[in-house]
Formats: C-alpha cells, structure tokens, sequence
C-alpha cells in the first residue's frame, strides 16, 4: 500500500469516525445515567437530517438558521421522548424500557415514512462546506476538515458541561446512585431532560453532516449510523464521553481500512462493526476507557 | 391433581387438537386462496412466537436474533429442495459450490435440516452470546442478525447473493404449517413443565440464586437458545415454500420486531398468550391493511397511506409498555381446570 494512499484512507476513516464519535456521545451519555438503549438516538439523527433538509429546501431558510432550528426541534423532541415514553416506567425492570425504545425507534421512522414518503431526497450542500485542499497527493475535502472541527469542538463543550458544571455534575452522580442523587434535593428529571436534550443534540449536529457526506434522506437512514454508534459506544466503555469518541474513530477508521487493504471485502463492512463488538464483551466487557459498572 | 382429571384434561387436549384438524380439512376444500394464506401465516407465527417466547419470556434473556435464525432456516432448507436445474439458472454471478449444486431434497428432510442447522449455529453462538446479559445481550443478538444479512449478501456461491432464491416449489401447505405449529406448542409446553423448564424460570427470577442451588445457568440458557432456534428455523423453512421466494432483505429486523410485538402483547412468559396474540397480530394486520388502501370512508375519501400499520403496531406496542405491561395473559397459561372453573363461575347450577 502507498504512503499518500494510506493517507487518503486515514482521511476518509477520521471523517466517518467522528461522525459515529458524535452519535455515539449522545448514546453514552443517556446509558450512562438511565441505563437504557435510547434506540430512538439513531433516528434522530434522520429528524434533524428531515428538518435541515426542509429548512433549507421547502422553507428557504438561510442553512446556519435551519441547521440551528433542525439541531434545536431535535433536542426538544428528545426530551418529549423521554418524558413521553421512557418516563412512565423509569421504576419498572430495564428490559420494558428496552422494549419501548424499541417501539419509539419504528414509530419515528414509520412516522417519517408516512407523513413524508420513502424516496430519498438529496441534501444541499451549502458553498462554506464544498471544495477540497490538495496536500500533495492526498485529497482533503472542506468537509472532511469541518466535520473533524465541529467534532473536536463539540467533544469539548461536552467534557466541559459533564466535568465542570453543576448539572454535569449532577449527570454523574445520577448515573453512580440514583436514590441517593435524589436525597441530595437534585431534581433527577431535569437533569434526565437535559442529558436527552444534550445528546439529542449531538446526534443532530451528527445527522446534518452526515447527510452532507452521504446526500440521501430517507426515514431509515439512522438505523445502521444508530447501531453502529452504539458499537462505539460500548468499545469506548459506555458512560464515558470520551471513550465514546475514541470508540467511534476506532470503528469508522477499521472500517474505512478493511476496504482500503482488501477490496473483495468491501460488502462486509457493515459487520465489522458487530465483529468488533462481540471481540471487546469477550475480552473486555467494560470497553476501552470504561470503569466496573455494578449489573 | 388427581389421576381422573389428568386423564380428562388429556383426552379434551386431544379431542380438541382433532377438531383443530378437521376444521383445517374443512378449510383446505371451502376457504378460498386468500384466507388459507392467512391461516398458514397464522401458523407460523405461532411456531415462531412459541419459541421465541421461550427464549424472551421463559428464560427471560432479551434477545432479538428471530429473523436471522428464520434467515438461516429459509436459505437451509431452499438450497437442499431447489432442483440442480433450477439452481443452474438461477446462479448467474457465481456457480454454487459443488456437493450442494447437484443435491435435492424431500422437503421434509430439508425442513428437518434447516432445524438442525440453525440450532447448530445457535449453539455455538451461545458461548459469546451468553457472556453477556440484558442490554448488551440484545445489542448483540440485533448485531447477529445485522451479520447473517450481510453474508447473505455476500457468500454468492452458497445463497446467490441480493438476488435471492427464485423458483421455489410451494410444499407449504395447511397441513405442514399447522402440524409444525402443534408440534412445536407441543414440545415447548412439555419442555416448560419439565425440570430444564423450571430450571429456566429460576434463572429468569434470579440467576444468583439459582445457580447456588446447582443450577448451570449457561447451559440452561443454552439449551433454551438451540431449542428455540431449532423451531425458528423450521418456521423459516416453511415461509421460504410458502412465499417460494426468499432473499436477504426479507429477513430484516422488522421480523424480530413484529415477534416482539406479539410476545409482549400476548404476555411474555406465557405460551398461551403468544399462541393468540400471533392469531391476533397475524390476521389484524391483514385486516388493517384498510389503512393503506385507497378507501371511501363517510364521504370523505382516503387516499391510504403505505406504512401506516406499522405505525399503528409501534403505538400499540408503545401503549401496551405503558399501561397494560402484562400484556393478554400476564404469565398464566391456559388449563382445562381453570376454564371449568371459569364457567362455573358464571353459570352457576
């Protein structure tokens, strides 16, 4: 294999792993407080690709105000999901909570498949994020370097607001000791709302630039990135946010590179992920960067 | 109970399997195309249900791998029925490998096989699978299904790739649906009754304690895992020669999740409820199918909506989570004590 080949690779796999890196922060976050597959976070990332798309297209909406409003409609519908569905029976065995997730997750995208139709639509592109830089022999494309900015920006505010701040705060010791969490006078719903909003959001920002790389809209565009980002999420240990990240980049770059060195294998991309996945529970059920979680 | 009731309930059983029959003899020569499709389907809902309740709600371990051993058992058995002829045709991008290519089967014998081989595959998928519980348990399953989709996809020489297999004969008939259907009720009641089935439900209710008391939880869950796929595989035979067509994209997870809806309707951990919320599910959603027709309904004219059961399904699924957990049946079964009690109760003389 050639060095700027093996670099061109390399650019391809950042991008696609800081895309699941972004779903996959959201996905942690919330499994990292309720304890609960949100298998919904994946098809939120096709309402906010919807919401872009019909900002800029139906409404002509200018795209920094119709990405904002897509990002914004989407954390709020993932706090209506969770007060809607998860939170009636927060008190009952993990499993229903699982089941209704699952339930949530086929109603968005039916519901996207009735109200809107099944043929994908192409996403526009705004000017800012086409072109490419040519760095020798190697193709880095303007979107390539937006996605791995916006990445590494939001990753940090995400650090921040869990290490920093009072409601950070409060999200970690909710996913220590819930009962105990409560005692202390934290209002636990609040703070299970803006974890859900947080990650919701996340998982828009995801969903816009996902659809700039891959310009189809369809309603079940979310369920493989959605699986696929719970894969990184449970290689980078779940409940951490960094690890999350570093889970996502791992998988998009061993994906990117199972092609790029044989080929033939290319259909078999989409299981690397679940190969993966069943390799770390045998080895290290805890992930990358995760600690010991009592079960 | 004493030995007259045993012997009672017994013969009700099999009287009532009989009648079961002959009302099945009855349809096959009166009910038109259409309803006899229904019926089939109905039946292998059930078998699937059946054992996939034993898996979800005996056992109590979360797992979403239906449609891959449905996957499994379709492509088994129509490799080994489809004629070296036919197979010659339809192999365009790739031959098939040697020993299978000039190979054909009874049909029985292949349903048979197609069990076996996807409780081979469950069972050695049990190992990894089981080291993990709950949450993570269904991810990987999910993943598991995701997996055999993809070397569907890809092993060309053995399953022909997108393409699917074409031109098989429709063997399905109400006989062997139905029959499949009684004997996997059959073998899965008597599984549950026996000591294996108890062991199963003391794991279910804790793990913990039930391996204190000697109980090998891994192999439970094993045997629970193997038996059910054996049946799901079966199941899978049977829609294969019943819709003569299979391909990869047939066996998504929208299978596990129509099964998912009916175990949880019914009840998860009671047979019984699985039996007739499959009855239920199967034939409402042909009866719901209004939704997406093109209809006229008090004036006003409805354009029908593709994809509107299943919106309907997620809600139900979702309200049913919500407020009515258990579902139909809870975790009771059906008994013939309970019924007599039932009319005695409401006719008292």
């Amino acid at each position: 294999m050639d060095y700027s080949f093996a670099l061109q690779q390399l650019v391809y796999g950042l991008t696609v792993g800081c895309l699941y890196g972004l779903l996959a922060i959201g996905y942690t976050m919330v499994y990292g407080v309720l304890r609960l597959i949100n298998f919904a976070h994946g098809d939120l990332l096709m309402v906010s690709a919807y919401a872009g798309f019909f900002g800029i297209v139906i409404f002509q909406i200018p795209w920094p105000v119709s990405f904002a409003g897509a990002i914004i409609l989407t954390a709020l519908l993932g706090i209506l999901i969770d007060r809607g569905a998860y939170k009636p029976i927060r008190k009952s065995p993990r499993i229903n909570a699982l089941i209704t997730a699952i339930g949530v997750s086929f109603l968005l995208e039916n519901l996207g498949l009735v109200i809107i139709g099944g043929r994908p639509k192409s996403f526009p592109m705004p000017d800012v994020f086409a072109g490419s830089i040519l760095l020798g022999a190697v193709n880095i494309p303007a979107l390539s370097i937006w996605i791995l900015v916006i990445t590494l920006v939001l990753l940090a505010v995400c650090l921040v607001v869990v290490r920093k701040t009072r409601i950070g705060m409060a999200m970690r010791a909710l996913s220590r000791d819930m009962e105990t969490v409560m005692l202390m006078g934290v209002d636990k719903d609040r703070v299970i709302s803006f974890t859900f909003a947080l990650g919701s959001a996340l998982a828009a920002a995801g969903g816009i630039m996902w659809c700039m790389k891959y310009p189809a809209v369809e309603p079940f565009m979310g369920v493989i990135p959605g699986l696929k980002a719970f894969v990184a999420a449970v290689l980078g240990g779940i409940g951490n946010v960094t690890g999350a990240a570093l889970g996502g980049l791992i998988l998009g770059l061993a994906e990117v590179l199972i092609v790029a060195i044989e080929p033939d294998w290319s259909g078999y991309r989409d299981a690397v992920a679940f190969f993966l996945m069943i390799i770390i529970l045998l080895t290290r059920p805890t992930g990358i960067m995760g600690e010991q979680l009592p079960d | 109970m004493n030995k007259t009731k045993v012997s009672r309930d017994k013969s009700l059983t099999i009287f009532s399997v009989l009648l079961l029959l002959a009302f099945i003899f009855y349809a096959e020569r009166n009910f038109n195309h259409y309803t006899i499709r229904i019926l089939e389907n109905i039946a292998i809902f059930i078998t699937l249900a059946v054992s996939y309740n034993l898996i979800n709600g005996i056992m109590g371990q979360f797992s979403l791998a239906p449609n891959a051993f449905l996957a499994i058992g379709a492509y088994t058995s129509a490799i080994f029925t489809l004629s070296p002829e036919e197979k010659l045709r339809s192999f365009i991008i790739e031959p098939m490998i040697w020993p299978l290519s000039v190979l054909s089967l009874p049909f029985a014998v292949s349903l048979l096989l197609a069990g076996l081989v996807t409780a081979l595959v469950a069972f050695f998928m049990a190992a990894p699978v089981f080291r993990v519980r709950g949450d993570y348990l269904a991810i990987v399953t999910l993943g598991f299904g995701e997996v055999i989709q993809v070397l569907a996809n890809n092993l060309i020489s053995l399953t022909n790739g997108s393409l699917g297999l074409k031109g098989l004969h429709p063997y399905t008939n109400l006989w062997w649906a139905w029959g499949v259907c009684i004997f996997t009720i059959f073998c899965t009641v008597r599984l549950i009754n026996s000591s294996y089935g108890r062991a199963m439900k003391a794991v279910r209710e804790d793990e913990i304690a039930a391996e204190a008391m000697g109980i090998n939880a891994f192999r439970v869950k094993t045997l629970a895992f193997t038996f059910s796929a054996f049946f799901q595989g079966v199941a899978g035979g049977l829609l294969a020669h019943l819709i003569t067509t299979i391909s990869p994209s047939l066996f998504t997870f929208m299978f596990t999740f129509n099964l998912l809806i009916i175990i949880v309707i019914g009840g998860l951990g009671s047979t019984t409820g699985s039996v007739i919320a499959a009855i239920l599910i199967t034939w409402g959603g042909e009866a719901l199918r209004v939704f997406e027709e093109p209809s006229n309904f008090l004036g006003f004219n409805y354009k029908g909506v593709p994809g509107m059961r299943m919106v309907l399904f997620s809600l139900i699924l979702i309200l049913v989570m919500l407020f009515a957990r258990s579902g139909i049946m809870g975790r009771a079964e059906f008994s013939w004590e309970s019924l007599f009690r039932w009319f005695r109760r409401k006719l008292p003389c």
